[in-house]
């Protein structure tokens, strides 16, 4: 250890006096430090905090830059304190050298010097620190002068991060508790805010920090009007985590936050809409209820025109969760919502989610009217998402049907080009998902298709094509070299498209028997999904067939397998589980509302305190075990509230979870299981796109469900799918008067299956 | 609330930084560049002002080829971060007039006081530029000067009820002057109609006003502030804004938003506007009336048509009429015309004002320093494509915008009946002016074919 310290000693001296003496920047800094005229120094230090601004190490400076604290000249102590706040971590004995200084200065005649030392000594995170900031703060917080006790009052939830049990023992918490009530509003904000920030980082669940009781609330109402726009947010938010069931204390914070929503910050705004929300279950008379909620509409539409892009889309983000929960909100507002020129991207695309939730019949044209205007934009994601939300209209609203797929068509003749062609067509075909079987779509449809085969060139867009000519091969003329066309690339397919097209000619060939082309299509294919197909989903489908169709059954069995229909579409706009729903509507305005997802799904709990102790074992364990009832939590509520879910790929998490369990940095990826969890409902049978991507992965899945289904949708449609599995599940059990039907009928297929093997 | 807050370069690269909290390695923004480049190299589509990335929430706002990022690993109130770093913008903006790479490399001491000040252990402070400049400023020796023996302190009104304004303010003339100013944004189609159009309405106030002024501002609220749920009725389309005289119509301000210093409460109850403004200029409220009750026909109409000719030119016949009474005149109007990129070699043939061609925006500009009402005029351009070329490019879905404003007039309406100033102390005379003006919003604009 010596000989160690020794060398390094010697190997110090070599390098100094290698460098010492040389003219560097260092040197020349050093130099301006310990000059004897004022401004030289001065100068020095702004250079050396100019250096350390840019990320050069200038801490080997710290003896010399310490030497100039005590001065008269604020701005150089403002300085010489913000050069020791970056560097204390790594000269915490120097450091120490300064703490008199700082004390010293809490006793200042001037309250900004007195505030701005016990700042900066909360803000030189050094263990030491704690034995020195005892006094200094106790005396601050009783301070005359409001600005200081505001300070000190932050300075308290400082002290408790570096040292909890300190900060309890001294009482620290009792005299911030103590200020909720002092008689300068902005005082009253920050003890709030040091509660809330000691609240989070608080460890010790036997620790009350504080709790907000009904005289709390009164003297926060008082104060509201009279804080800074960032206090009002502290006081909202406070209102917001307070809960009563009485209806008289709800009815009188309403009122007197609904003034607020007047306010030029959307931030006050937000967090005002956020509790009256919060409180407006407790208002019984429903009338009374829907006369707050119209007055939310105007300060939400507010949000958006705000000259921030980035709290636009903050707001667009919030107004998205609100129209799930309160749908009628916005009824009557369309177009503050028409897409600006100027827009970023990103403002374009969460704008057209919005208008697609507002869609009703009565703005339909006009809607349509907009949305072909952005199919004629330059940016591609616009234009995808312009046609993706035509097909959402005529899907959601029968009456504007017609008028959507004329807009389609007409888009297709006028504009044209890959993009377009691609995208409609796989929306034209969710349109007729949603209308199975009606002839004068179907006749609208088709012909247009059909004509722009050859442009066809995505795997959605041909997977749709395909669909279609199974499911309506009487509308397509030649068919035959359609078909021919599948047989010919099907080895280059792209493998949902061969399982698709090898459903197709299944189908033409068992709806137009004793065809004798067809049936050679159908040998050829068979034979090529079997012996020259390379995956494994497209060929154990082919056996399947191949099985299903020489064996003995009836050929109404066979029908009722490989015609089975498709349970129509309902809706492409994605809706939230009622569970994240609920979660998101209470975490309004924080990042779990932009992310549309439960806060616990990305927020590691015990990523709150900084410093790494001996009890953030402790902690990491208590935290494990809240992570792994969380996870039953959602479970339990996973099963009971989707039933359009794909439990399948639960089963895949759940395994995940068990193998994450028990490594010791599991927390995070049981974390990112939980995401998954969650974020498959929060989109589930979004667009089309996403979940025909999806499919390749979920390729397996697809198989199985295949089993039951004995039928084959565009892989378009496999969030559907899902849903058709579960359905056979629940329909089963159902007590409803066609039950022996539905029984039977499901039951017999998959007897039918069990005799093929 | 953030736990750390960076200014970066339009790659990313921090310029400056101030750590709030240290529950954040203080390396993890050099992460943010490669995070940006991931957001922006995909697709553009996927580009969001917040990335969650290893349990650190960033969260961003672009200004001026400047990101101000902050830290979070807590679930934040965003709008707030948000909020708080625009705010950030306006006041360095108002510190340095303008706020850009070059700005913060050159101030950074007083950005450091200023972040200081502004937040404490990531929770916001003070953001209001006037009273901070009372106490932080790039010229201490003016301060240091004024009060020689004791040193700068903090203002009052930094922890008052108002926190808005300083005491002791004299002026030897009481004056404040209002202005009324209607911005008007429209989107027409190709073909005349309006598609949407808004009023974003702001009364300003210059206050040289001494002591603590109570002033009571009153509009020609009629129908203006009452009714706020009850059903309206809608102005009839057909009416010419022109004529539109204020009188009691049944106007519907939406969402009015006012100035910190309003006592809101006094608002909700009794529909009277009252504050102790603060000095100098300041936005006193902002209202919106947009078209689902207001729909309008366009101040100033363009029409616009161009033919082209494959691989020569461009020809381009544009009017405008000026759809404002006939008393009122239009000035400083600006219609800014977009064509391909690479056309060249113009002919411009205005029947009135004066026409430039800006080929690096490439666009026209066409402007009008006056416009009467009622007048209309033309204009012709015409320019060179080249020869090789393929007409794709030629669809520019650029619209057309046009810039304008017209004194003495408001397009809701709305007029100040009075405004009453007292001050309970000094008990001076003073002398309130009002001045109305309707100009073009960031968004007028006319779709072209």
């Amino acid at each position: 250890m010596s000989m160690q310290s020794m060398s390094a000693a010697l190997e110090k001296k070599i390098r100094s006096f290698l460098q010492g003496p040389r003219k560097g920047e260092t040197y020349e800094l050093r130099n301006g430090l310990v000059s004897q005229y004022k401004h030289e120094r001065k100068d020095a230090i702004q250079r050396v905090i100019q250096a350390m601004t840019i990320g050069k190490d200038v801490s080997s400076l710290f003896p010399d830059v310490l030497k100039n604290i005590a001065t008269y000249d604020l701005e150089q102590k403002k300085l010489v304190y913000l050069y020791l706040m970056n560097y204390a971590k790594t000269h915490p004995e120097l450091c120490i050298l300064a703490v008199n200084t700082f004390v010293q200065d809490t006793e200042d005649p001037n309250p900004l010097v007195r505030a701005l030392a016990i700042r900066t000594m909360g803000c030189i995170r050094v263990a030491r620190m704690v034995d020195y900031i005892e006094i200094p703060l106790s005396r601050t917080l009783k301070d005359d002068n409001p600005y200081v006790r505001k300070t000190a009052a932050i300075g308290v939830a400082k002290l408790f991060d570096l040292n909890p049990e300190i900060c309890i023992e001294l009482g620290f918490l009792d005299d911030l508790k103590a200020l909720i009530k002092d008689s300068n509003p902005m005082v009253v904000a920050n003890a709030l805010n040091a509660l809330y920030e000691i609240k989070d980082m608080n460890n010790d669940p036997e620790l009350s920090i504080f709790e907000i009781n009904e005289e709390i609330i009164k003297n926060l109402l008082l104060c509201l009007n009279e804080c800074t726009e960032w206090g009002r947010i502290t006081i909202l938010t406070t209102l917001n985590d307070y809960s009563t069931t009485d209806q008289e204390e709800s009815t009188h914070i309403i009122d007197r936050v609904i003034p607020q929503l007047q306010h030029a910050n959307p931030s006050v705004v937000l967090s005002s809409i956020k509790v009256i929300l919060q409180h407006l279950p407790n208002i019984p008379v429903t009338a009374q209820r829907q006369s707050i909620l119209r007055k939310l509409s105007a300060p939400l539409v507010s949000l958006v025109s705000s000259s921030i892009p980035e709290a636009q889309y903050v707001g667009l983000k919030n107004i998205r969760i609100l129209l799930e929960k309160y749908p009628q909100i916005l009824s009557k507002e369309l177009r503050v919502f028409f897409i600006k020129y100027s827009d970023p991207l990103y403002l374009k695309l969460e704008k057209l989610e919005i208008m697609i939730r507002l869609a009703n019949d009565n703005n339909s044209a006009l809607l349509l009217g907009e949305l072909k205007e952005y199919s004629m934009e330059i940016e591609p994601v616009l234009v995808t998402k312009a046609i993706n939300c035509v097909g959402s209209v005529a899907i959601q609203l029968p009456g504007s049907v017609i008028k959507s797929i004329n807009l389609l068509i007409n888009l297709i003749d006028e504009r044209g080009g890959e993009l377009i062609v691609n995208d409609s067509i796989v929306v034209l075909t969710n349109i007729l998902r949603r209308y199975p079987g009606k002839n004068d779509l179907i006749t609208l449809i088709i012909p247009v298709i059909a004509n722009h085969i050859d442009e066809l060139n995505t795997p959605e867009s041909l997977s749709s094509y395909v669909y279609l000519l199974g499911e309506y091969p009487k509308y397509f003329s030649h068919l035959s070299d359609k078909l021919k066309f599948l047989i010919d690339g099907f080895l280059e397919f792209d493998s949902s498209l061969q399982l698709l097209s090898l459903t197709t000619i299944v189908k033409i060939n068992l709806v137009s028997e004793n065809n004798a082309q067809y049936s050679n299509y159908l040998q050829t294919i068979l034979e090529l999904a079997t012996k020259d197909c390379e995956n494994a989903d497209v060929r154990d489908k082919a056996y399947i067939y191949w099985r299903l169709l020489s064996s003995s059954s009836s050929s109404s069995a066979k029908e009722k397998i490989i015609l089975a229909k498709l349970p129509p579409i309902k809706t492409t706009i994605s809706t939230f589980n009622p569970v994240v729903l609920e979660a998101l509507v209470n975490e309004l305005s924080t990042l779990s509302s932009v992310y549309h997802k439960p806060s616990f799904t990305f927020i590691d709990p015990n990523a709150y305190s900084s410093l790494q102790t001996e009890d953030g074992k402790k902690r990491l364990k208590t935290s494990k075990s809240n992570i792994e009832d969380l996870t039953k939590l959602a479970k339990s509520e996973i099963i009971n509230n989707s039933k359009n879910e794909n439990l399948l790929d639960f089963d895949d998490d759940e395994e995940g979870l068990n193998d994450n369990g028990n490594t010791n940095g599991g927390s995070a990826s049981l974390l990112d299981e939980l995401n998954d969890l969650f974020s498959a409902p929060a989109v589930p049978q979004k667009d089309s796109q996403a979940a025909a991507s999806a499919n390749g992965g979920a390729g397996s899945i697809n198989d199985i469900l295949n089993l039951f289904n004995t039928n084959q949708p565009p892989p378009a449609q496999s969030a559907a799918f899902n849903q058709d599995f579960s359905n056979l599940n629940v329909s089963t059990p159902s007590p409803s008067p066609s039950i022996p039907n539905t029984g039977t009928r499901s039951s017999k297929p998959s007897e039918d299956l069990l005799d093929l093997f | 609330m953030a736990s750390q807050i960076h200014f970066l370069d339009i790659k990313g690269k921090p310029l400056l930084s101030r750590d709030y909290k240290g529950d954040i390695p203080s390396n993890t923004i050099e992460k943010f560049p490669l995070l940006l480049l991931d957001l922006e190299d995909e697709n553009s589509a996927d580009y969001k002002p917040f990335i969650n990335h290893q349990g650190i929430n960033y969260i961003f706002i672009l200004h001026n080829n400047l990101y101000l990022c902050g830290l979070t690993k807590k679930n934040e109130n965003i709008m707030t971060i948000i909020i708080f770093l625009s705010k950030l913008i306006t006041v360095l903006t108002e510190y340095f007039k303008s706020l850009e790479e070059e700005s913060i490399r050159d101030n950074f001491v007083i950005i450091y006081e200023l972040l200081d000040e502004m937040m404490d252990f990531g929770i916001p402070q003070t953001t209001d530029t006037k009273i901070l400049k009372e106490y932080i400023t790039q010229d201490y020796y003016k301060l240091i000067k004024k009060s020689h023996d004791h040193l700068v302190q903090p203002p009052n009104a930094l922890t008052n009820s108002i926190s808005w304004r300083k005491d002791n303010i004299f002026y030897k003339k009481n004056e404040a002057f209002l202005d009324v100013i209607e911005s008007i944004n429209m989107l027409i189609n190709a073909n005349g109609q309006i598609l949407n159009s808004e009023i974003l309405g702001e009364i300003k106030i210059k206050s040289h006003l001494s002591g603590m002024p109570d002033l009571r501002l009153g509009l020609n609220d009629k129908g203006i502030f009452t009714s706020n749920n009850n059903t309206s009725t809608p102005i009839s389309n057909n009416n010419n804004p022109g004529t539109d005289e204020s009188n009691g119509k049944n106007i519907e301000l939406e969402d009015i938003k006012f100035h910190q210093c309003v006592r809101l409460s006094k608002f909700e109850n009794e529909r009277i506007i009252t504050f102790i403004p603060p000095d100098g200029e300041f936005s006193l409220m902002s209202y919106r009336l947009s078209s689902t009750q207001f729909l309008m026909k366009p101040l100033i109409l363009v029409n616009c048509k161009t033919k082209v000719h494959k691989h020569s030119r461009i020809e381009i016949l544009c009017s405008a009429r000026a759809q404002i009474k006939k008393k009122s005149t239009a000035t400083s109007v600006e219609i800014i015309i977009p064509i391909p990129e690479d056309a060249d070699t113009p002919k411009l043939t205005p029947e009135y004002g004066s026409v430039k061609w800006i080929p690096e925006k490439s666009c026209l500009i066409w402007t009008l320093k006056s416009f009467a009402g009622g007048k209309q005029y033309h204009m012709r351009a015409e320019l060179g494509l080249p020869a090789v070329n393929d007409t794709e490019n030629l669809i520019s879905k650029k619209p057309i915008k046009v810039k304008f404003s017209i004194p003495y007039f408001t397009t809701s309406g709305i007029q100040v009946r009075y405004l009453r100033i007292t001050e309970p102390k000094l008990q001076y005379q003073s002398y309130p002016w009002v001045r109305y003006i309707t100009q073009s919003g960031e968004d007028y604009t006319i779709r072209m074919k």
